[in-house]
């Protein structure tokens, strides 16, 4: 065929196949926007616990993402700078006692990251969340600095009151635990704040209202049910900050709305089983942990009706 | 009306994804593009059995001579384009499938000489007159698909069509050709619509164009009030790729799935793009072999255009026509970006049913792990769980695949073009289904 070219200085074509067009979303966008996201309730925390909080983070940060890296060398494996690892740093050191000692804030981020993550392959593939594994271990393996929780302070690197959290004595006014105005883990106290970053993850279509909704909906009608004050539990501990942070977890929740669901009324009853009859006055790290462990056998029972299959018997996955 | 508030009552959103629209040319008048000095056409410009080839080389042909004639049922003849010689019988890479096919090789006289052409009234024709009509013509369908037309006028006896839906969406990106053709021309469509649903004795007919396609809706529902035809109906879609897939558009206007392993003519219903009902009208009226069809130069060309286009060009004609590549356009498609085929070459020779040529920048981006986010599943218009295909073809767990319904996929691409992680869904589900395939041969 006679070669007629458009124009003397062509590039060669390139192949590919369809689609040739990409949506602008990406990992690290996802990612930004979630530690976007977060900053409010960091600023919540440095403003009630002080400057140490800041401290606590960095050495978060530095310690997660130098230890994914060191990961992925051993695996010889691409290191992205996708932003996991910020999160995963920045949700551990919201979970932690506002005084914490910084070895312990290293040991946990590098647990989370090197344990909890890379060694099941990595983001995507790992089966726990890293943040709340990273927690769980540093929370049984020196339980000591754990029970000492101090009020909010105006002493910004000082030592602040030691106190029990809320949970752990039962009445606080409702206002100041909506504000965060209370003893408690670093991140979890304001619910307010943490109300307003979940609101900008559902905005930006990040996560779907129904998951935190539920979340939060399981547990105030079950410890209703229980003759608790169901809004008690609601504004108390680490819920607010696990129902829009932790249970909507791509990752370690599973595949569809429905499914996601079901996660979330398991891990809400877990919740307040664990608050009342546990010796831990707080639940939420291990529910959503243990939900974690549930998630694969989740997605082989609820997976949605595909077109043509209207009125037929789906089946499930042996 | 009650269909329309039960779309607007669902909770759940019409799945599919927004991609920029990118309609370029969309206030552009179709042009015929001038003819080029030669074509190459294509045995296989159709889906079913190769034509077979009636011409030899050095003979003289007229435009809309039969070239090529249809072997079997499931096929279509191929007629020529051009007036002049036949200048050389060869083998060509098909610019859709990627196979070898034969291609003859017509240089043109300048004259353009059609043979003759008998415009008939077609009211006083029978229904398989109507049908001979179209089968002689080669009309296929336009809208990619390519299947032959007169098959699908023909359903079995027990299974007949109750409605006809005339597909306008043109949901893909940067193509406006059946936008254009809908303002400009809407007599040929509906005229063509009539003829189908005269031949089908079908009840009902949909005219469907997605909502942003605002003069369209306009001109053809003023065209439909002054011919006063209470059984043909325009319906407005959502804006949302990927629309006008059949599937997808009988569950959005009549609200009925068609069953798995099943087709639309089992639920009764027919699809037919609005390129097609065109051509049908000039095929049955006007006795016109099928031998043009507007396309839409797009993309990173000088002056992108809408052009009636004689099966055969070379896409560098057209693209000279449209002032040539812009710097950095590295890629050639038949079609539009969701579902358009990369050419090796300027020189590949458009086919019937390719309603786009576009040249485009090519995206580089590095694939990375599955994170599980579900926007896949989320997107999919068939419900499925593409990351499962991804899962199970990367372990070469072929045999699980079949669990997830992998045949249900019609690969739109919308799970690829959603993916965060830049994961070719549409590639490893090509390779799952053929995996599978080869499975069950193997059996």
């Amino acid at each position: 065929m006679k070669s007629e070219s458009p124009s003397n200085h062509q590039p060669p074509l390139l192949l590919s196949p369809a689609p040739h067009l990409r949506g602008r979303t990406s990992i690290e966008r996802d990612m930004y926007i979630v530690t976007g996201a977060l900053l409010l309730p960091v600023a919540g925390a440095v403003y009630f616990f002080g400057l140490y909080v800041l401290l606590m983070l960095g050495t978060a940060l530095i310690s997660a993402v130098f230890s994914e890296y060191i990961c992925k060398m051993m695996r010889r494996r691409v290191f992205h700078m996708d932003g996991s690892a910020v999160v995963t740093a920045i949700l551990f050191t919201l979970t932690l006692p506002p005084r914490t000692p910084l070895w312990i804030v290293v040991i946990g981020a590098i647990f989370a990251i090197a344990i909890g993550k890379e060694v099941f392959g990595g983001l995507g593939q790992n089966i726990f969340n890293p943040a709340l594994a990273g927690r769980a271990v540093v929370g049984v393996s020196f339980p000591v600095h754990f029970t000492e929780y101090i009020a909010p302070t105006t002493s910004w690197l000082g030592d602040g009151v030691t106190t029990a959290t809320p949970l752990a004595v039962g009445v606080t006014p409702h206002w100041d635990l909506f504000i965060g105005n209370v003893a408690g883990s670093v991140g979890e106290t304001s619910a307010l704040l943490i109300l307003i970053s979940g609101i900008i993850l559902i905005a930006t279509g990040l996560i779907k209202w129904q998951v935190p909704l539920f979340f939060i909906g399981t547990v105030a009608g079950f410890s209703f049910i229980l003759g608790q004050n169901p809004l008690f539990h609601i504004l108390a501990g680490g819920l607010m900050l696990g129902a829009f942070f932790m249970v909507t977890d791509y990752v370690t929740t599973p595949l569809t709305t429905n499914g996601r669901i079901i996660f979330v009324l398991g891990a809400g009853i877990l919740v307040v089983l664990i608050r009342l009859f546990a010796h831990m006055p707080e639940g939420v790290a291990f529910s959503i942990l243990l939900m974690n462990a549930v998630t694969p056998l989740i997605d082989r029972y609820i997976r949605p009706r595909p077109y043509g299959y209207r009125g037929r018997k789906i089946g499930v996955i042996r | 009306m009650k269909r329309q508030i039960c779309n607007l009552l669902r909770i759940k959103d019409t799945a599919g994804v927004h991609p920029p629209q990118h309609k370029l040319t969309a206030g552009t008048v179709i042009e015929s593009a001038p003819l080029p000095d030669r074509v190459t056409l294509l045995m296989k410009q159709h889906s079913g059995a190769p034509a077979k080839l009636l011409v030899k080389q050095g003979d003289i042909v007229q435009t809309g001579q039969l070239i090529a004639e249809a072997t079997t049922f499931i096929s279509a003849p191929v007629h020529a384009t051009l007036s002049g010689e036949v200048k050389q019988i060869s083998s060509v890479v098909h610019p859709l499938t990627g196979e070898l096919t034969t291609a003859v090789t017509i240089v043109s006289d300048g004259a353009d000489n059609w043979v003759e052409t008998v415009v008939v009234d077609p009211n006083g024709l029978s229904r398989e007159e109507i049908i001979a009509r179209v089968q002689r013509a080669g009309v296929v369908g336009l809208g990619g698909g390519g299947f032959p037309t007169h098959v699908k006028l023909q359903p079995p006896a027990d299974k007949p069509i109750h409605t006809v839906i005339a597909n306008g969406a043109e949901c893909e990106p940067y193509i406006t050709a059946d936008t254009r053709l809908m303002i400009e021309d809407p007599e040929r469509v509906v005229s063509g619509l009539q003829i189908v649903m005269r031949v089908l004795k079908a009840k009902e007919a949909y005219i469907a164009i997605e909502e942003n396609k605002p003069e369209a809706i306009a001109r053809l529902r003023t065209y439909l009030t002054q011919l006063d035809l209470p059984h043909v109906h325009i319906f407005i879609l959502k804006a949302c790729y990927p629309m006008g897939e059949a599937a997808v558009l009988i569950r959005e206007v009549l609200g009925i799935e068609v069953p798995a392993g099943k087709r639309s003519r089992d639920v009764g219903v027919l699809v037919q793009n609005v390129g097609t009902l065109a051509a049908i009208y000039d095929s049955v009226a006007c006795g016109k072999p099928l031998v043009e069809q507007v396309m839409t130069i797009t993309g990173m060309v000088t002056n992108p255009k809408n052009l009636r286009v004689r099966f055969g060009t070379a896409a560098s004609h057209l693209i000279t026509l449209c002032g040539g590549v812009k710097p950095g356009g590295d890629k050639l498609l038949f079609g539009g970006p969701m579902l358009g085929i990369a050419q090796l070459s300027y020189d590949s020779p458009v086919v019937k049913a390719v309603n786009c040529i576009l040249v485009t920048q090519s995206i580089k981006r590095e694939e990375r792990n599955c994170v599980r986010c579900a926007r896949c599943i989320e997107v999919c218009p068939m419900e499925l769980m593409p990351l499962m295909y991804y899962n199970y073809v990367r372990n070469k767990s072929y045999d699980r695949l079949a669990e997830y319904w992998i045949e249900t996929c019609m690969e739109c691409g919308a799970c690829a073009y959603a993916c965060p992680a830049n994961i070719p869904l549409v590639s490893y589900i090509h390779i799952g289904k053929d995996e599978l395939e080869k499975q069950k041969s193997d059996d």
